[in-house]
């Protein structure tokens, strides 16, 4: 390595204060918002949003929300977001919202003041261990000793959230070292001896990925996560038409490759489509890109896929081979993998694999019984669907109305759709639609929202409203949490317990109503009362094969078989 | 994978070199209890460059399980080199000391059996012989089997330091 590159560029010599370096760091990152919530160790920092305007401070009601818009701005903008909030209970309260970045791979930096660093360890005011508590749930983290080390660490804290496999970064700053004085002086790109990952493909590896999609008879690829922090989209398409290639996506694969297209199965999964499952159990060669085989995917993994020779791309070496053993593993970034890929791969027509999935296509159509009162859910996101379409951003809180939203939402592009896959977090939808609209002002970010998981959140209408952000709340409200009430109804024997929200619902007309939700400037929720009996189908029990999947609507059946038993989880 | 699977298997030693820097030992010790893998034994200390500590930790599993092992070390930001330390290919020892009941009428027993398994006595009371003794695994568990008659009162070990036998060493560099 050439000694050029690790040589300090000094960018101004003279010491500045640790406020001013963080601020200006922030600056360097391209940050344009940051959501925080204040507390007295950050006062020097946030007088520079006072006289400074490069960087808007979005004040939230609670910092749990100040991660969610962090994230839902990184997922719709691809690039890093950022919450800043105080020590003790400000960096506690993100916790959660570091947990979901962590498990969905989203780049944020997250600051958390800190107690002096000679107060560190006594017990003192608002202290919390931070570091310590996140330990797991952060793909690195600072606890920063002297001022001197925050250009560095900052500096690395964004590079290390935006590469590789995405995730959150947690720097911990004492209030004595934001006080302290120190030069700003950062090397051109930060140089970290234990982080070197791995991009480009092994060329060997990606022949045989390419022969072995010559030889396949039935291939499916399977889309995850991984293609849209890579921005894979145009290469997936190339390689699913080039090689005519029926393509699954997983719930944060949702918008890599459009839902419409003849090639789509659609989700797979739990609540995915009868007929990507079906699909998958009689390939013979299954493409994973950037996904990592996660339960709510596979059901019983032992039974998942079992005819194919499975291909394993994937930028973190510790996803492959750790649900799934791969025929044929691939590290490296999806982009760069199936672009060269591509290059490999020849014209092909697979007119009787195609056919059959047609057929099941055919004989397993998503289904429910449409009727005007109450309004189905399905039917309420089949029209927002038809209203908003890709002038919409979308995404959801965590449930039965965001398997709908997966299943009926007609996604056209990358980033579209942005939801709480991996940790399953109610009351993300609102905070990253706040964060969605601030990231992407030209599109209309419509979070489809249930009833239960909005009011965990609401306080935030209080944020919207006070910066004008354009969010749209689409809530389906079946006064009820109903997932749980879906898993009491199959496997309960319909006793509902602790299940209930009562509130009193407004009946709306549904199409003109959509129609002024998106025409009416400024935050709007719609309230759209839906069937609370209306159930989330097909359905994997947890812990089934995804072949014994209960297609429709059969409550009896899943109740006098073999599903009658309480899954594990 | 249930825990029982995960924490059978055989014995494997790995040698993690890592920034010499506060907190790392915390994030490999929180991988493996967040991930519920085993750690038998663990030994860490400074490398002959100042900013490089080296971790030897023993812990078991099949191969699948050891092959996540090591992927999620080597993920670790901290993380410089991670190798495998099999046991053809490695030189590996472990310190213990051992306080033993030792009577006077029973002393010159003990004495032949740290003689024959050149270990040495390093305190002595009325009562007792502390001894120290270096050795892979096996060695170290026949002594303690030869001592157990006399009554074993305490013990304390290092846990396992490991090298790769010939001139191949773990660079500092991440592969």
């Amino acid at each position: 390595m050439s000694t050029r590159a690790k040589r300090p560029i000094p960018i101004k010599s003279s010491k500045i204060s640790g406020a001013e370096i963080i601020y200006r760091s922030l600056e360097r990152e391209g940050v344009k918002y940051i959501f925080g919530h204040p507390g007295a160790i950050l006062l020097t920092l946030l007088d520079l949003f006072l006289k400074r305007s490069q960087i808007r401070h979005i004040l939230t009601r609670h910092e749990q929300c100040a991660a969610h818009m962090a994230e839902g701005y990184a997922r719709a903008s691809g690039t890093v977001g950022v919450c800043l909030v105080t020590s003790g209970p400000g960096a506690t309260n993100l916790i959660t919202g570091i947990t979901d970045a962590y498990m969905d791979s989203i780049p944020i930096v997250c600051l958390t003041g800190q107690v002096s660093t000679a107060m560190v360890g006594n017990d003192a005011f608002q202290e919390a261990d931070i570091v310590g508590m996140t330990r797991t749930v952060t793909k690195h983290s600072y606890l920063v000793k002297k001022t001197d080390d925050l250009p560095r660490v900052l500096q690395e804290a964004f590079y290390i959230a935006r590469t590789g496999r995405p995730g959150p970064v947690l720097v911990d700053l004492p209030k004595d070292v934001i006080l302290g004085e120190a030069a700003f002086e950062v090397p051109e790109e930060p140089d970290i001896r234990g982080y070197k990952p791995t991009t480009r493909g092994h060329p060997r590896q990606i022949e045989r990925v390419a022969a072995a999609i010559a030889e396949a008879k039935q291939p499916i690829l399977y889309v995850g996560g991984g293609a849209i922090h890579a921005e894979a989209h145009a290469e997936l398409l190339k390689l699913a038409e080039t090689a005519d290639i029926p393509v699954t996506f997983t719930l944060l694969g949702a918008g890599s490759f459009p839902s419409a297209h003849e090639l789509s199965l659609g989700m797979l999964g739990m609540h995915g489509t009868a007929y990507a499952n079906y699909a998958v159990c009689e390939c013979d060669l299954l493409l994973a890109v950037g996904a990592r085989f996660d339960d709510r995917v596979t059901g019983k993994v032992s039974e998942f896929a079992t005819r194919a020779k499975v291909v394993h791309i994937d930028i973190d070496p510790t996803a492959i081979g750790k649900n799934k053993q791969a025929d044929i593993p691939v590290v490296g970034d999806a982009r760069l993998v199936l672009h060269e890929l591509n290059k490999l791969v020849k014209a092909q027509k697979r007119p009787l694999w195609r056919k059959r999935v047609e057929k099941l296509k055919a004989d397993f159509p998503l289904l429910f019984d449409s009727q005007s009162s109450p309004i189905k859910p399905q039917e309420a996101i089949l029209t927002l669907s038809q209203e908003a379409g890709d002038r919409a951003i979308i995404t959801t809180e965590v449930g039965q109305h965001q398997m709908w939203a997966a299943q009926y939402y007609n996604f056209t592009f990358p980033r579209q759709f942005i939801s709480s896959g991996g940790l399953g977090t109610m009351g993300f939808g609102f905070p990253a639609a706040i964060g969605a609209a601030l990231a992407r002002p030209e599109k209309l970010a419509i979070d489809i929202a249930g009833d239960g998981s909005f009011q965990m959140v609401m306080q935030e209408l209080a944020t919207a409203m006070q910066y004008g952000v354009p969010v749209k709340v689409f809530l389906l409200n079946n006064y009820s949490l109903g997932m749980v009430r879906q898993w009491q109804d199959l496997f309960m024997d319909r006793r509902f317990s602790e299940v209930g929200l009562e509130v009193s619902p407004d009946y709306v007309e549904l199409r003109p109503a959509i129609r002024k939700m998106i025409e009416t400037p400024g935050p709007f929720i719609l309230d759209v009362v839906v069937d609370p009996d209306e159930l989330v189908f097909p359905m994997v029990p947890a812990g089934a094969a995804t072949k014994d999947m209960i297609v429709r609507d059969d409550r009896k059946r899943a109740l006098s078989g073999k599903l009658s038993a309480l899954p594990d989880n | 994978m249930s825990p029982e699977e995960k924490n059978g298997g055989p014995s494997h030693t790995i040698a993690v070199l890592v920034e010499n820097k506060f907190g790392v030992l915390a994030k490999v010790a929180s991988l493996f209890s967040a991930r519920g893998y085993n750690i038998d034994s663990l030994s860490v200390g400074v490398t002959q460059d100042p900013t490089v500590s080296r971790i030897t930790l023993v812990t078991r599993g099949d191969e699948r399980v050891l092959e996540q092992i090591r992927k999620q070390l080597s993920k670790l930001i901290d993380t410089i080199k991670v190798m495998d330390m099999v046991k053809e290919e490695t030189v590996q020892r472990e310190m213990m000391l051992v306080k033993v009941s030792a009577p006077r009428r029973e002393r010159a027993e003990i004495l032949q059996i740290v003689e024959v398994f050149r270990a040495r006595i390093v305190d002595l009371s009325a009562e007792t012989l502390t001894i120290e003794i270096t050795g892979d695994d096996g060695k170290i568990a026949a002594f303690l089997e030869l001592l157990a008659p006399f009554g074993v009162k305490e013990i304390a070990r290092t846990g396992k330091a490991a090298l790769s036998r010939g001139p191949r060493t773990l660079k500092s560099v991440k592969s």
